[in-house]
């Protein structure tokens, strides 16, 4: 009895969410599949891809992605659209992971039919796409995947020509913080410490000392640690004992917190530096601790009008919550693609052609968009030109220093 | 039942399955010619026949020898990293078949001499025991790829940049020949006398070896094919993806594994094969109801196991001959049967 009840159950479960799934699949297959690429855009509206990692361990990166990229498009959309057509969003979520990026990509081509991508939101996941989306010249924006990696093959010296991202690359903070540190705090010794295996903190790391070096700064200790780590002191007592003028610490701001906090107690009094991983650092050490301790960013909270206006928007759409970096950098990829589609339609193309996305991404590549971060435009690997925000923590608040 | 069974010589029951087998991929083929199979399903097919190979590799541990080892994905890694460090060391210089092939044999040396280095010690112990040292083994391979260019100043596997740019090899046709020959291969095995050796030595350990099982060379020699297979299916997943990072081998890929094979049921080959596809087709499937996907995927793990507990076929294997066997069985003793009562 036991057991014919078990199997009723789990087939009904089973038939259940094939049966929906199969349901919910139907309709977006039909307008937009392969066989009829010009479709979408006869229906009055253009489709692109949102794709990231809304769930998982990295959700927080992609849901502000997300959340900025869509108040964009549903600003735009509210204002009658590009070319008068509405700009139709298939969101996906990829887990952070390879795989699942890849197999969610393809069935956005395949299934949905759509005419440009904004993601994905983690380097791994946006590389194992970009493989799938350069042979068919799908045009892309990254907002957040910053390994270099993402649009240049080093091993073939090839620049993939569709893929766009608009935040900094890892080795440009590095090379910033090194001159930020010469030019401004006149530091003539640095120290690293970082996290071993992680490679954003090493990407930095290594930039900032091939800078430091080229401009005359010595790097008197290198000082690495593991994923997990809680206790510094060890590495923190030889820096300490260097006394350098400032210490460069690229990590995620939970391990940074914990880094300063030790630093002061082991008797470390330089100048901390970090990358963009530093947001939010101020809960997780105390004020007097981060002190004078500065960040490079992308992203400075209330420092212009336009920032206070997307801030403003972003909290009355999302329940009153303040945007970081991420959700800026999201709303900005929106609107470099959405410049790029109205100049796809200003030449009347049909979306969802091979013209199209080869029009797309020429005009992405001669791009003036002004975005909420900064104006665009892209260099000869499609990285963005822009100047880093400088943030210094007074008082225990990041507060906007200077653009350098 | 068994009365009506018409046995089938031997001969004929490989090539009724073999025909059987030509069947299925000609007719997947025919679809994804016929556009009916786009892309994005041939892509979910490529990624099915990879699980299904690292199930059916684990099963031959876990379900025939009875030992619970948690270190798969680090073979799976091993393998992945052998054939992708190959395959782009010889991109262009040899044709792309035989590199394959080459690529594929070498994954599963390299992870059979892992799987002896690592089954020797960790054989000796059991249950538990067995279960955290593979566990641990499992790691130190992880971090190991993670690491070992740092440590050697060199590039190697690129550590956590990932090693990008593998060619991208993997199609269909050669994931299934991979799954049938696989497949095959551990079938035939457990036939023979190997694989009598084996079960007897789940059955009970100290019976068999007073029966004069050497049970130390049969476990390590199963530990060591269950890994080369793993590693098949890794250089598989290189030539899938493109790009390895050694966060996608980590503890929950093993885990993952392993409840393909506990919910198919332990011993059980098709149990292994069935829910590994459903387990690897069903975060697709469920793609449309976005945020509640996870929760309907732990939901039904969960119902397995409370109402079948053994896995959805237990310890049931199916043979495609025999159920012909039956049917022609019952067919012709209907005959008789009639032919009886004419009379």
């Amino acid at each position: 009895m036991k057991r014919i009840l078990a199997l009723v159950l789990v087939l009904v479960l089973a038939l259940a969410l094939f049966g929906c799934g199969g349901k919910a699949n139907e309709p977006s297959k039909t307008p937009g599949g392969t066989d009829q690429p010009g479709k979408p855009a006869e229906g009055g509206s253009i489709k692109i891809g949102l794709l990231g990692c809304i769930t998982g361990e990295y959700a927080q990166y992609g849901i502000a992605v997300h959340n900025g990229a869509k108040l964009y498009i549903n600003k735009v959309n509210a204002e009658g659209g590009v070319n008068g057509k509405q700009i139709e969003i298939v969101e996906y979520d990829d887990k952070g992971d390879g795989t699942e990026a890849v197999n969610a990509f393809t069935r956005m081509v395949d299934n949905d039919g759509i005419t440009a991508l904004i993601g994905s939101v983690l380097s791994g996941a946006t590389i194992a796409v970009v493989s799938e989306a350069y042979p068919i010249g799908m045009p892309m924006i990254s907002a957040s995947a910053t390994a270099a990696g993402v649009t240049y093959n080093e091993d073939t010296d090839t620049v993939f020509s569709n893929v766009f991202r608009v935040c900094f690359i890892d080795p440009f903070q590095g090379e910033k913080m090194a001159h930020f540190a010469a030019e401004v705090l006149g530091a003539k010794t640095a120290a690293v410490i970082y996290e071993t295996g992680n490679d954003y903190a090493v990407g930095l790391k290594d930039a900032f000392v091939k800078a430091a070096q080229e401009i005359g700064i010595s790097v008197v200790a290198d000082e690495g640690y593991s994923k997990g780590d809680k206790d510094f002191r060890s590495q923190l007592t030889n820096i300490a004992a260097k006394n350098p003028d400032v210490i460069f610490s690229p990590n995620y701001y939970e391990d940074d917190g914990m880094i300063v906090t030790q630093a002061r107690q082991v008797g470390v009094t330089g100048t901390f530096l970090g990358g963009d991983g530093w947001a939010k650092v101020t809960e997780y050490a105390s004020a007097a601790d981060l002190e004078g301790s500065y960040y490079c960013s992308a992203y400075a909270p209330g420092s212009t009008d336009a920032v206070k206006q997307f801030e403003a928007d972003y909290a009355a759409a999302y329940n009153g919550e303040t945007p970081n970096m991420f959700a800026a950098l999201g709303y900005d990829a929106a609107v470099v693609l959405v410049d790029a589609l109205k100049a796809a339609e200003a030449k009347g193309l049909t979306a969802g052609t091979d013209e199209y996305k080869a029009a797309v991404i020429e005009a992405m590549k001669n791009t003036s968009a002004v975005g909420v971060t900064s104006q665009y435009s892209f260099d000869e690997f499609n990285n963005p030109i822009k100047d880093a925000v400088i943030i210094k923590i007074t008082d225990g608040k990041e507060v906007f220093d200077r653009m350098f | 039942m068994k009365k009506n069974t018409v046995h089938i010589p031997m001969p004929i029951r490989y090539l009724i399955n073999a025909a059987a087998i030509a069947a299925i991929y000609l007719i997947i083929s025919a679809l994804s010619s016929a556009g009916v199979i786009t892309n994005y399903y041939t892509k979910i097919l490529i990624l099915i026949c990879i699980n299904i190979i690292l199930a059916v590799s684990l099963n031959l541990v876990t379900g025939y020898l009875g030992q619970l080892p948690l270190g798969h994905a680090g073979f799976m890694a091993v393998g992945a990293y052998a054939s992708g460090i190959f395959m782009r060391a010889v991109s262009g210089s040899m044709p792309t078949g035989l590199a394959v092939f080459l690529s594929l044999i070498l994954a599963a040396i390299v992870a059979g001499i892992f799987g002896f280095i690592i089954g020797i010690p960790a054989l000796r112990l059991k249950g538990d025991y067995l279960a955290i040292i593979t566990l641990g083994f499992g790691e130190i391979i992880r971090v190991v790829l993670l690491n070992i260019d740092s440590v050697l100043g060199f590039n190697f596997t690129y550590g956590a940049a990932s090693l990008k740019n593998i060619p991208k090899t993997t199609t269909f046709t050669l994931a299934f020949i991979c799954v049938v020959v696989v497949c095959f291969l551990i079938h035939t095995m457990m036939k023979s006398r190997y694989g009598r050796a084996i079960l007897s030595i789940r059955e009970n350990e100290i019976a068999s070896e007073s029966c004069g099982i050497r049970t130390t060379y049969f476990k390590t020699m199963a530990f060591v094919v269950s890994a080369a297979f793993a590693g098949v299916a890794g250089s598989l997943y290189a030539g899938y993806l493109g790009i390895l990072n050694p966060a996608n081998f980590g503890f929950m890929k093993s885990i993952e594994i392993l409840v393909m094979v506990v919910l198919g049921g332990m011993g059980s080959m098709i149990g292994s094969v069935v829910s590994a596809a459903v387990l690897s087709a069903l975060p697709e499937v469920l793609r449309a109801f976005a945020d509640y996907r996870m929760v309907a995927y732990s939901l039904l793990l969960i119902l397995v196991m409370i109402f079948k507990p053994s896995g959805l076929m237990g310890t049931y294997d199916f043979s495609f001959t025999n159920l012909i066997g039956r049917l022609i069985g019952r067919i012709s003793g209907k005959r008789t049967a009639r032919k009886e009562s004419a009379e």
